[in-house]
C-alpha cells in the first residue's frame, strides 16, 4: 500500500508538470524561485502551520484555562501555575523521571560505551550490529510486556533461576522499591543496542592509524580507550547523550504498559502524569500547565543538541 | 569503511603471527577471550528474552503452570497465534487461555502496515521536497522560514499530543486513519533539516546543466536530485518506519477502534482484558511475538542498509 503512493506521484509530476514551474528568466544568477518553491514547501508550511505552531500557542492558552475536553475551555489566569506549585504529585513526578534518567542514561551510556568499544576493536560484523539492534526496533510496548513475563513474580524466568540460586523471587514491578529501576533496566535492554551503534559509527570516524601507533609505543587496550577513543569521541558522545537525555525525559509506552505508574505512585513520571491528568482526569488545562514545564526542561536540552550538532560537524569534517 | 569479515579471533591469529604486538585482529590473549566472551553474553542477553517469547507462545495455556522452565515446550501448539490472529472461533480461543474478547491481529498487523507506511512515505516526500527549496531555490525570506520550521524542533511531542487531540477530534477525524497520520505526514523539522544539508552536499553542475536544457525545478527535483539522493532517502524513510512502527500514545488516543487499531494499541488492550491474577500469557507472547515479525523481514531485506544508516541519522 504504502509503495504504490511512493511510486505513483514521481512520474506523474516529471510528466505533467516541468515547464509550468520553470523559473522565469532562465538560468539567470539573480533568478527568483517564489513561485516554484511556494509549490515545494506548500506541504510541509501547512503541516508546520497546522500540527506545530497551532498546538503550540492553543498548549499554551490552554495552560491558562479549566478545560475538562467536553465544554470550552474558561480563561482562568495563572491558576494552573498557583496549583502547580503546591502539588505534591506534580514534583513527585519530576523526582521520580529524574531518578529513571540517572539511571537508565547512565547504564545506557555506560554499556553502549562498552559494547562500541568491544565492537570497534574485534569485528566489523554487520550480522552482530543487526542483531544488537533488534530490541531497538520492537515496540516499547512490546518489551514491556516481554519483560512483565520474563520477571514475572510465579512463573518469569528471571524469577526461576534467582529462586534457583537460592536468592528467592521478587515481584519487580510490584515493589515500590525495585519498580523504577526495573523499568530503567528494561529500557536499558531497548536501547543499549541503538546507543553503541551510534557510539560505534563515531568510532569508525577516528583514524585507524592512530591505534596502529599507539600499539607499536606499546600502549594497552585501556590506554588507547582512554587516550584515543574517549577524547576523540566526545563530541559525538555529548550528542548521543542529549539525545539519549531527551528520549529519556519523554518515557511513557513502558510505564503505560507495566506500572501504570504505580506502586504507591513509585513510576508515576512526568509524561504518565500529563497523560493521566489530560485523559483519565478530564484536567486538560492543568495538564498543558505541566507539559509546558516539561517543555522548557526538553526545549533547554535541545538548544544544548543543536549546540553539539554545530559543535561536532565542524570538529570532524 | 572497509568491511573486513572477521568473525573469529582465530582467523585473525593465523593471518598475522607476530608477537607482542596487540590490537585488533591479531593473536589470542587473554584480554581478547574476555572482550569476546562479554560480546558473547550481550548477544546472548539480547536473544534469548526474544527465544523466550515464542517459547512461550507455542506452549499451550494450560501448561503455563507445569511446564514453565524447560527450554522447549513440552507439547508445542500453534493454537495461541491461531486465536490471536482471530482465526479459531471464540469457543476454541477460550478454550485455549483466551479472554473471550474479539481479537484479530492480523487486521492490527495490516493497520500497523498502513499507519506506518503512509507517514513513511509521505513524510519523506513531502520534507524532500520542503529540503530542496531550502537547499537550492531563491526566495525572498528562505532563511527565516527555515529557521522557524527548525525551531519546531523544540516542541517537545507530548506539548503538541494535547492540542492536537482535540483538532483531531474536532476535526471529526478521530479513529480515521486520515486524523491518525495527519500531524506526522507533512513535515517533521528534522527530515528536512537532514535532506536539507544532504542536498546542500551534491554538486550543482548536473542540475546547472539540466537549467540550461530548460528543465524547470520540479523536473530537476523528480529527475535528477531524487534518484541522486536514494541513500539518505531510505534512511528517513527508514528510521519513520521504524519509529512510527512503534508509535503507542498518539494512535492509543487517536486510533483505539477496531478498524484503525494498530498492534501496539491493539496488545495493550488485549493485556487490560486478560484478568490481572491470571494474565493470559501465551496469548500475549504471541501477540508481541506477532509485532516483531515484520521487524525482523525488514532487518532480513535491509539490515545492512538499516544498520549502517545509524551511521549518519543520529549523528551527522
Amino acid at each position: 500500500m504504502g509503495a504504490d503512493t511512493a511510486v505513483a506521484p514521481p512520474q506523474k509530476g516529471a510528466g505533467s508538470d516541468p515547464g509550468k514551474a520553470r523559473a522565469p528568466g532562465g538560468a539567470r544568477r539573480s533568478r527568483d524561485d517564489r513561485k516554484a518553491a511556494w509549490l515545494f514547501l506548500a506541504p510541509a508550511l501547512i503541516g508546520f502551520a497546522l500540527f506545530y505552531a497551532y498546538p503550540t500557542l492553543r498548549g499554551i492558552y490552554y495552560s491558562f484555562t479549566d478545560y475538562n475536553l467536553l465544554t470550552d475551555p474558561v480563561f482562568t489566569g495563572a491558576d494552573n501555575y498557583h496549583q502547580l506549585i503546591g502539588d505534591e504529585q506534580f514534583f513527585n513526578a519530576l523526582k521520580v523521571t529524574g531518578y529513571y534518567v540517572v539511571l537508565n542514561i547512565g547504564s545506557q551510556t555506560v554499556l553502549g560505551l562498552l559494547l562500541a568499544t568491544l565492537m570497534h576493536r574485534l569485528t566489523r560484523s554487520v550480522a552482530l550490529r543487526a542483531i544488537l539492534l533488534v530490541p531497538w526496533l520492537v515496540p516499547n510496548v512490546t518489551v514491556g510486556l516481554l519483560w512483565m513475563w520474563m520477571l514475572d513474580a510465579n512463573l518469569g524466568f528471571v524469577n526461576h533461576i534467582l529462586d534457583a540460586l537460592g536468592l528467592g523471587t521478587t515481584g519487580f514491578f510490584t515493589s515500590p522499591t525495585w519498580a523504577m529501576p526495573t523499568v530503567a533496566v528494561v529500557n536499558t535492554w531497548a536501547y543499549t543496542g541503538y546507543t553503541a551503534l551510534l557510539l560505534y559509527a563515531g568510532m569508525l570516524q577516528i583514524p585507524h592509524h592512530l591505534y596502529e601507533s599507539a600499539s607499536l609505543d606499546g600502549a594497552g587496550e585501556w590506554r588507547m580507550f582512554t587516550r584515543i577513543t574517549l577524547p576523540l569521541l566526545r563530541p559525538v558522545l555529548a550528542l548521543v547523550l542529549v539525545v539519549s537525555l531527551i528520549g529519556s525525559f519523554q518515557i511513557f509506552d513502558t510505564i503505560a504498559v507495566t506500572t501504570k505508574g504505580g506502586p504507591i505512585s513509585s513510576t508515576r513520571v512526568i509524561y504518565f502524569y500529563i497523560y493521566e491528568q489530560a485523559f483519565t482526569n478530564f484536567h486538560m488545562g492543568y495538564a498543558s500547565a505541566v507539559a509546558v514545564v516539561l517543555a522548557v526542561i526538553l526545549g533547554v536540552l535541545t538548544a544544548v543538541q543543536m549546540r553539539l550538532l554545530r559543535a561536532s560537524r565542524s570538529d570532524l569534517a | 569503511m572497509t568491511q573486513t569479515p572477521t568473525l573469529t579471533p582465530t582467523e585473525d591469529a593465523r593471518r598475522k603471527p607476530s608477537p607482542r604486538t596487540k590490537g585488533p585482529r591479531r593473536r589470542i590473549t587473554p584480554g581478547r577471550i574476555a572482550a569476546w566472551t562479554l560480546l558473547g553474553v550481550a548477544l546472548f542477553v539480547t536473544v534469548f528474552p526474544f527465544y523466550w517469547m515464542i517459547r512461550t507462545a507455542l506452549t499451550p495455556a494450560a501448561d503455563i503452570y507445569s511446564d514453565s522452565t524447560g527450554l522447549i515446550p513440552e507439547h508445542p501448539t500453534m493454537i495461541n497465534f491461531l486465536r490471536v490472529l482471530g482465526l479459531t472461533s471464540q469457543a476454541e480461543a477460550q478454550a485455549a487461555g483466551g479472554s473471550g474478547a474479539h481479537v484479530d491481529f492480523l487486521r492490527y498487523l495490516l493497520n500497523s502496515v498502513v499507519y506506518s507506511g503512509l507517514i513513511a512515505v509521505l513524510q519523506t516526500l513531502f520534507c524532500a521536497m520542503a529540503g530542496y527549496a531550502f537547499a537550492r531555490l531563491r526566495f525572498p525570506g528562505r532563511d527565516a522560514v527555515f529557521g522557524v520550521l527548525i525551531a519546531a524542533l523544540m516542541v517537545p511531542p507530548i506539548f503538541t499530543v494535547l492540542p492536537n487531540f482535540v483538532l483531531v477530534k474536532n476535526l471529526d477525524l478521530l479513529n480515521t486513519f486520515a486524523g491518525m497520520v495527519a500531524p506526522s505526514v507533512l513535515m517533521t523539522p528534522f527530515a528536512v533539516f537532514f535532506l536539507r544539508q544532504f542536498f546542500l552536499s551534491i554538486p550543482r553542475d548536473v542540475e546547472e546543466a539540466a537549467t540550461l536544457d530548460g528543465v524547470g525545478s520540479w523536473g530537476i527535483f523528480w529527475r535528477i536530485v531524487m534518484p541522486m539522493s536514494r541513500g539518505p532517502l531510505i534512511t528517513i524513510g527508514l528510521t519513520t518506519t521504524v519509529w512510527s512502527w512503534k508509535d503507542y500514545l498518539w494512535p492509543l488516543l487517536t486510533g483505539r477502534e477496531e478498524e484503525t487499531r494498530v498492534l501496539t494499541v491493539a496488545l495493550g488492550i488485549f493485556q487490560q482484558q486478560s484478568p490481572n491474577a491470571q494474565p493470559d500469557w501465551t496469548g500475549l507472547m504471541a501477540g508481541s511475538a506477532l509485532s516483531v515479525l515484520p521487524v525482523l523481514v525488514l532487518l532480513i531485506v535491509l539490515g545492512r542498509r538499516l544498520v549502517e544508516s545509524l551511521n549518519f541519522t543520529g549523528i551527522k
